[in-house]
């Protein structure tokens, strides 16, 4: 199953807008993602509960897993999601 | 003459419900009900059809996330975006995924669906609780989906009052701030409470704000929107369709109690014994209320609502400008800052331990220290700046206090902050029973005479139906407070009542009777005490202090007050 590792860039860590932003586009994707923090259990991506409840700060590593045709694309798109520093983008 | 004295009565014309009474006004208004958070019912059944269950909960949420998105649109089109925000992550937490695949583990399980939402949007808020933080401060907006859909899954009537047109009289089960937060006060002609006892959060805020208000009105389910109803707070009764002789029986005692609030001589007995009438205050915006009225300043200065709604603990900075402003409100007036009371039924995210299984007897008040000293030195440090900024001293004291060391450790932690007249709050028995050791350290005590009734009597201050023990008047609850006020007399320095019994003109008669220099109440309250204690000399009130002490329980303890009281009092306050 295709993975990747990255670190959180938004400095409020993986809460709030960012973990809002996040969710989104997991479910969006349509592929069934999850992320784990630190070798803990993998949860569903694209729920903002369990995954604001990861407690992710800035700077942490999270390991995002997917399966399908689609995986290798969305979890890229996803891994560019999270280098960025979401809180900093300017309000919709 | 009121023409309503006595036992009240059913009439022809309207029935009356009967409670207990808050301040000593009344009004006459058409009824609002409010409803209350639905009550998930303990019994209910495993649902028949799993599926079905399932599904009607998955309805409940994306009806309520809906409402919540409309609701969003409503505030970005009015340029309140911040509100937008919190309306649109609410909704997505509604929509979660998560919740509806955990729900729909336990009614497969056997879970009746009302008992599945609570029990894992529970968890989530427990979760959320222990990380502290932005997280901590969602779980209002979770629990208020929760009762949302919970209401929905029942067919109940969803929490929360409709916007007021007109003075009308609030009927509810029981009220939580939360019900009450954006509410027009000015169209709240009176409140009324089936639950709740007289020191619920519902009474002490009728009382801050002079809002007649009777609780614990049996049988008040049965009256409807629109019911017109008289609420007599003095009598603790609400009649439906009053008769017109008590209409007018509240309208002159309103007229009376508007009369007394014009008066702002100085507080004294009858043969002029000067009495300290002080105001009970907990935001800046109370303090603007207060300190125009004729008090001699504050008596209680809750700080923890600045510490409210928070996530982590205010700055010296946010602080002493809300310290500065209230000091300068009251120029050279005494004003009393009790230091953060936090725990029990004042959590806060960041300075609440989230297991434990008795708050009211754990880590609250001053206790905080014990685990984070930085807390109460961020909060002496903002009253010295304070000092500074008014040029004016504040009084400081320590809630929740047990000991004559932790008084000692208090002052000398306040005092080494600048602090000049320090004192700590007599609220706990052993503290009372050591007033005198507590007063050889500190400047001054004030009884909290709520939590020293409650740890008095072992009764939960919010366990309404326990209301006859958890009563100032209990004669053991006297006897301690005699102690205390003795102790003072002794050392000469002030033992000051901050609870809201300072309030009731009977009891302030007592209090002062028993050697208590000062008494704090909300604003409202004051000008009937001041109205009571001008109609008696000291030794009256020490004469009705010893009769109440005198008696065996609470309710002959009162009697034999009010027997004392002069009659003229009792007729114009409906005592």
């Amino acid at each position: 199953m295709p993975t990747r590792t990255v670190a959180v860039a938004s400095a409020v860590g993986l809460h709030a807008r960012p973990a809002s932003l996040f969710t989104q586009a997991v479910a969006a994707s349509g592929v069934p993602v999850t992320i784990a923090k630190d070798g803990g259990a993998p949860v569903d991506a694209s729920s903002m509960l369990r995954v604001m409840a990861l407690g992710v700060k800035h700077g942490e590593e999270v390991t995002l897993a997917a399966e399908g045709d689609e995986a290798e694309r969305v979890l890229d798109e996803l891994v560019e999601l999270l280098s960025t520093d979401l809180d900093a983008e300017p309000e919709g | 003459m009121p023409a309503d004295d006595g036992a009240p009565t059913t009439t022809a014309q309207g029935r009356t419900f009967t409670g207990i009474g808050v301040g000593r006004g009344g009004a006459v208004g058409p009824v609002v009900l409010a409803h209350a958070a639905p009550r998930v019912p303990p019994g209910e059944p495993s649902p028949d059809d799993p599926e079905a269950a399932k599904e009607k909960v998955a309805k409940g949420f994306a009806d309520v996330a809906a409402n919540l998105r409309a609701r969003a649109d409503t505030a970005a089109e009015a340029g309140v975006t911040a509100l937008a925000d919190i309306l649109r992550a609410t909704a997505q937490m509604a929509e979660d995924p998560a919740l509806l695949e955990e729900i729909g583990t336990l009614i497969d399980a056997g879970t009746g669906p009302a008992h599945a939402v609570e029990q894992v949007v529970d968890q989530f808020a427990q979760m959320f609780l222990a990380a502290g933080g932005y997280l901590a401060e969602r779980v209002t907006d979770l629990r208020s989906v929760r009762d949302r859909v919970v209401a929905r899954v029942l067919g109940v009537a969803e929490p929360g009052i409709r916007p007021l047109s007109e003075p009308s009289v609030i009927v509810a089960e029981d009220l939580s701030p939360a019900d009450t937060a954006g509410l027009d006060l000015a169209n709240i002609a009176a409140i009324v409470t089936r639950m709740g006892g007289p020191t619920s959060h519902t009474a002490i805020i009728a009382a801050q704000l002079g809002i007649p208000c009777v609780v614990r009105a049996e049988g008040v389910g049965a009256l409807v929107d629109g019911d017109l109803v008289a609420v007599d707070a003095a009598h603790g009764t609400v009649t439906k369709d009053p008769p017109r002789e008590l209409r007018e029986s509240i309208e002159r005692r309103v007229a009376l109690l508007g009369d007394l609030a014009a008066d702002d001589a100085p507080a004294a007995t009858a043969d002029g014994v000067a009495v300290q009438l002080l105001a009970n205050i907990g935001t800046r915006e109370d303090a603007d209320r207060a300190a125009p009225a004729a008090v001699d300043g504050v008596g209680l200065f809750r700080t923890e609502v600045l510490f409210l709604e928070r996530s982590a603990a205010p700055t010296v900075e946010e602080q002493a400008e809300v310290y500065t402003h209230v000091l300068e409100a009251f120029d050279d007036r005494k004003v009393v800052v009790r230091t953060l009371d936090a725990g029990a039924d004042k959590p806060l995210a960041f300075a609440t331990l989230p297991d434990e299984e008795n708050p009211a007897l754990g880590v609250r008040g001053y206790r905080l220290v014990r685990r984070d000293p930085g807390l109460l030195d961020t909060q002496l440090a903002a009253l010295a700046e304070a000092r500074t900024r008014s040029g004016r001293s504040p009084w400081v004291m320590a809630p929740m206090i047990a000991t004559a060391g932790e008084a000692a450790e208090f002052a000398e932690r306040a005092r080494s902050h600048g602090v000049e007249t320090v004192g700590v709050m007599i609220e706990i028995p052993a503290a009372a029973l050591r007033a005198r050791e507590i007063l050889d350290v500190v400047d001054f005590v004030s009884l909290g005479t709520n939590d020293l009734t409650q740890y008095t009597m072992a009764t939960d201050r919010l366990r309404g139906e326990l209301a006859d023990l958890l009563d100032i008047w209990q004669p053991a609850v006297l006897d301690l407070v005699a102690t205390t006020a003795m102790a003072g007399v002794e050392a000469g320095k002030p033992v000051g009542v901050c609870g809201e019994s300072a309030g009731d003109p009977v009891m302030a008669l007592v209090l002062h009777g028993l050697g208590v220099t000062s008494l704090s109440m909300s604003v409202s309250s004051v000008p009937v005490v001041r109205f009571a204690l001008r109609q008696h000399t000291a030794d009256q009130c020490r004469m009705i202090a010893e009769a109440a002490r005198s008696a065996s329980d609470a309710v002959q303890a009162r009697a034999a007050a009010l027997a004392l009281v002069s009659g003229e009092v009792r007729e114009a306050l409906g005592l």
